[in-house]
């Protein structure tokens, strides 16, 4: 029954995708939301390392650019198509993942945050600082448009369905991961490792395979980006830009596959509103973060619901 | 040397927590199939002894033997792999959970669909699931729990949340089950049902090393008791011998009249 | 030699600063089990406030450097009040986020008072730089090392003299044991950040000289102290300062003898090392707290 709702909810999503596509014809609305797109698959990855598995990392962002440098520089400066440099974007991210994984996954709470930040921060410094490679800190420019056989996906409406049928397939593919028993193994890591581990789970090995994975969904958005915006630079893989995915997870709603939806689409359109504030942004963005986690600390989608329950309860005496 | 009728040996186990000496030389095995109380008062070393059994610390001397194989070098979830199972003494329950999928982690050991296969959903992973589920269902029903299936295992009373575990380690299909302090929070007609169900547990060919408080509970349903103090084995014995223990009584007896 | 020497010094400097920040984190982290990713833009703040006091205003140097820190632990004591306080599940993750909302708020307030642009003042005292074996050591830097060495002898005193330090350290053991022999744990909490953040304000205050202050000056100094916490063991006073120290001078022989541009890497390189081979620090003692 559950599996139905899902499905319809899916359906309607999926519609509301087409219809969007077909009918927005104003370029800036639809950059806008192949950046929500963009977003959720950032958010989503992250959703499933620290919503799911409890895991938290503060330097998501450096995948992000792994997948974004690595097909750059092999389309651009070695002239590899977009469709095979694919693989070796999220591939290499996976690898250094894996890498990384094994040690700092030990940690756990505050130590793994800084961990996960200290990668971050390194990662970028080397984008940053490897010039010859990726052209240092004034960006790398010149990267080609995605070619898929004869279709070029340049315009604002072709690129707009790929990323989101993208996003359609990772929502899906995520959603049957939490529903197995990998998704449910996961969550008992969540809540209490050491238990997990006295039932027969691996947490070793699973919180290394949710990383792995996870780091591989954002480096395919960094993919997706890199030739979107035809330009990248180390700004947009920054630390603020790995604490902007936290956010939209946690704002989103930890352990939601559409709370991910909804903290990536506020978090891309909340820039936007607040250009009305001109100065104030900054101090508007801030108090934001602020008062949600304080009145809301379980995310808008969860806080809402709770705030429902609390309601309907006390209807109900 | 090992013996068939043996199912764990427990070889000359020592463990210190800086200067706490918490086990020192604990040597005794457990029958095939029966049901071995572990006694002790407080801080005597009983959880420690459990955490050594199932690995979440090494031993710093001596060896636990499953079936005539040392499981030493072996990780927690292993352990559980081959067939040793434990409850906690403060329930550890995925509370974030329904009571439904607390089980079916519990039977994370006894299904194999791994991150791929979740993905791709063949009708194998399918069907692994479904008999998953109904593995569960059954478990709940042997705790009288089914009902409660769908409600997040927080939401329960706390004796229950108990059943709750002891149904989650049995889903790993053990062939050694640790029950520590299962009757702590349960009141008189539910500590009856327990022991009942521990009856039940051991006549599926469960061995069991119950730790226990209550002792009409131990007493009543123990083959053997073994009783710890300050970290060392004091007596091992048929219940009613270790009830006339003079060092049991002492270290009892010393304990209350502090 | 003359080479070494010279890196030594701003080695040296940059260490004290970083030693102050990272005294900071840990004493805040020790008593609450917090670490607070708003840090370092309370050094700016500091760093700021201390310039248009001292240079725009005219204030004497004395009290424009202790108003300044005054006003920045009063903004800390009502980011406890305000933003810490009614959090009713203090789970790491929310309190991260929490943290890094005030930063950005605090930058924001930066902006909007100071401008975009970097502000400067002169050196506490006006003498030409000390020539040492051939090396140039600023005056500035002998008032910075000055400084460091008495607050923290200061904060000594505090922790081991004081019953209100003792009190604190009693909360950094066990904030519950603590709170049943009566000491007020709230209030404890409360300060801790007011000290936390004021600290941060003397390591603003003492750069302002030797660096161009702006309002977005804060976030590398913040992860840097944080990283020079850690290093030395977090939650630990002399940790704090061995990390500051240490990291200032490696990060000024790897600016010297490797590249300029790696100068941020060390921080985080050494980060990581600590993480993976010592997550208790050089002087940490894991999980026992000490200050
Ligand atoms: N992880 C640990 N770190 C340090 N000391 C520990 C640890 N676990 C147990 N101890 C110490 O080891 C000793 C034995 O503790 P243990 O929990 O095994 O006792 P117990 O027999 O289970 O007692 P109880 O009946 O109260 O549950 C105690 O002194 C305890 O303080
Ligand atoms: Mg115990």
């Amino acid at each position: 029954m559950n599996d139905k709702a899902n499905k319809i909810a899916y359906a309607v999503f999926a519609l509301a995708v087409i219809l969007l596509g077909w009918q927005v014809d104003n370029e800036y609305y639809l950059q806008l939301m192949i950046f929500i797109g963009l977003n959720t698959l950032l958010a989503l990855s992250l959703n499933m390392l620290m919503g799911y598995a409890g895991q938290i990392s503060l330097g998501h962002a450096a995948f992000y650019g792994i997948g974004a440098y690595v097909t750059a520089i092999l389309t651009t400066t070695y002239q590899v198509a977009p469709l095979l440099a694919l693989p070796a974007a999220v591939g290499t991210a996976m690898l250094v993942a894996w890498f990384v994984g094994i040690p700092t996954l030990r940690l756990s709470g505050y130590y793994l945050g800084m961990g996960t930040l200290g990668f971050g921060m390194i990662v970028h410094i080397v984008f940053r600082e490897w010039s010859s490679l990726t052209g240092g800190a004034s960006g790398f420019v010149g990267i080609p448009p995605l070619e898929i056989g004869p279709v070029v996906f340049a315009s604002g409406k072709n690129y707009f369905f790929l990323v989101w049928s993208v996003v359609m397939l990772c929502l899906i593919m995520c959603r049957r991961i939490i529903d197995s028993r990998v998704g449910r193994a996961l969550r008992s890591i969540h809540d209490g490792e050491k238990a997990a581990a006295a039932v027969g789970v691996d947490t070793k090995k699973l919180k290394l395979q949710v990383f792995v994975l996870s780091a591989g969904m954002a480096a395919l958005a960094g993919f997706l980006y890199a030739h979107l915006v035809y330009f990248i630079s180390p700004g947009t893989f920054s630390f603020v830009a790995s604490i902007r995915i936290v956010t939209m997870v946690v704002i989103g709603g930890m352990a939601s596959i559409w709370g991910a939806l909804l903290g990536a689409s506020l978090l891309t359109l909340l820039p936007e509103w607040l250009h009305a504030f001109s100065e104030f942004e900054m101090v508007v963005y801030g108090l934001i973060l602020m008062s949600v986690m304080i009145f809301l600390p379980r995310g808008l989608t969860r806080g809402v619901l709770d705030v429902y329950e609390r309601y309907r309860k006390s209807h109900e005496r | 040397m090992s013996d068939n009728s043996h199912l764990l040996e427990i070889k000359d186990i020592h463990k210190a927590f800086g200067g706490v000496q918490a086990l020192c030389d604990i040597d005794f095995d457990l029958e095939k199939d029966a049901i071995t109380g572990l006694i002790g008062p407080n801080g005597a070393g009983k959880t420690t002894l459990f955490n050594v059994i199932t690995g979440v610390f090494p031993a710093d001397r001596g060896e636990i033997r499953l079936a005539g194989q040392s499981v030493n070098n072996r990780a927690v979830h292993e352990r559980v792999e081959l067939g040793i199972a434990r409850t906690f003494q403060n329930v550890e329950l995925f509370e974030n959970m329904t009571v439904l999928e607390n089980i079916l982690v519990g039977l994370h050991t006894r299904t194999r669909c791994g991150m791929i296969d979740s993905i791709l959903k063949f009708p194998r992973i399918r069907r692994e699931e479904k008999q998953a589920r109904k593995r569960a269902a059954e478990l709940l029903e042997f705790v009288d729990l089914a009902d409660y299936a769908p409600r997040r295992s927080s939401d329960l009373p706390f004796g229950w949340q108990r059943l709750v575990e002891v149904a989650r380690a049995m889903a790993a299909a053990p062939r050694l089950l640790l029950l520590d302090e299962p009757a702590a929070g349960l009141n008189m007609s539910e500590t009856r049902r327990l022991g009942d169900l521990i009856h039940q547990i051991r006549d599926q060919g469960i061995t069991i090393l119950l730790v226990e408080h209550d002792m009409s509970l131990t007493m009543s349903i123990s083959d053997k008791i073994v009783v710890l103090d300050q970290g060392r084995k004091i007596a091992e014995d048929t219940p009613r011998a270790v009830q006339s223990d003079e060092a049991v009584m002492a270290a009892y007896l010393g304990k209350a009249q502090h | 030699m003359q080479e070494i020497l010279q890196y030594l010094f701003s080695g040296l400097t940059n260490g004290a600063i970083y030693a102050v920040i990272a005294l900071g984190f840990s004493m805040l982290y020790s008593s609450t089990e917090l670490i607070n990713f708003a840090h370092g833009e309370f050094v700016m703040l500091g760093s700021l406030c201390m310039v248009t006091l001292a240079a725009n205003l005219g204030f004497p140097l004395i009290p424009a450097f202790f108003l300044s820190i005054c006003a920045v632990a009063a903004a800390g004591l009502l980011f406890e009040r305000l933003a810490i306080r009614p959090v009713r599940h203090p789970e790491p993750i929310v309190l991260i986020i929490i943290t890094v909302g005030a930063s950005i708020f605090l930058r924001g307030v930066g902006m909007l008072i100071w401008g975009k642009n970097a502000h400067s003042m002169p050196p506490f005292s006006q003498h030409p730089p000390l020539d040492v074996a051939g090396a140039r050591l600023l005056v500035q830097s002998i008032w910075i090392l000055v400084i460091v060495a008495a607050l923290t002898a200061a904060l000594q005193m505090f922790y081991r003299r004081t019953l209100t330090g003792k009190a604190m350290t009693a909360c950094a053991v066990s904030k519950k044991a603590a709170w049943i022999v009566g000491i007020p744990t709230k209030w404890m909490v409360l300060l801790a950040f007011g000290l936390s953040t004021g600290m941060g304000a003397v390591a603003g205050a003492i750069i302002a000289p030797i660096t161009m202050s702006s309002y977005d000056m804060g976030t590398m100094l913040g992860l840097k102290g944080f990283c020079a916490a850690m290093l030395g063991g977090l939650g630990s006073l002399w940790g704090a300062i061995l990390g500051g120290f240490l990291l200032g001078i490696l990060e000024a022989l790897g600016v010297g003898f490797i590249s300029s541009g790696l100068k941020d890497a060390t921080a985080f390189v050494l980060l990581l090392l600590v993480l993976y081979v010592r997550p208790q620090g050089i002087i940490g003692a894991g999980e026992v707290k000490r200050f």
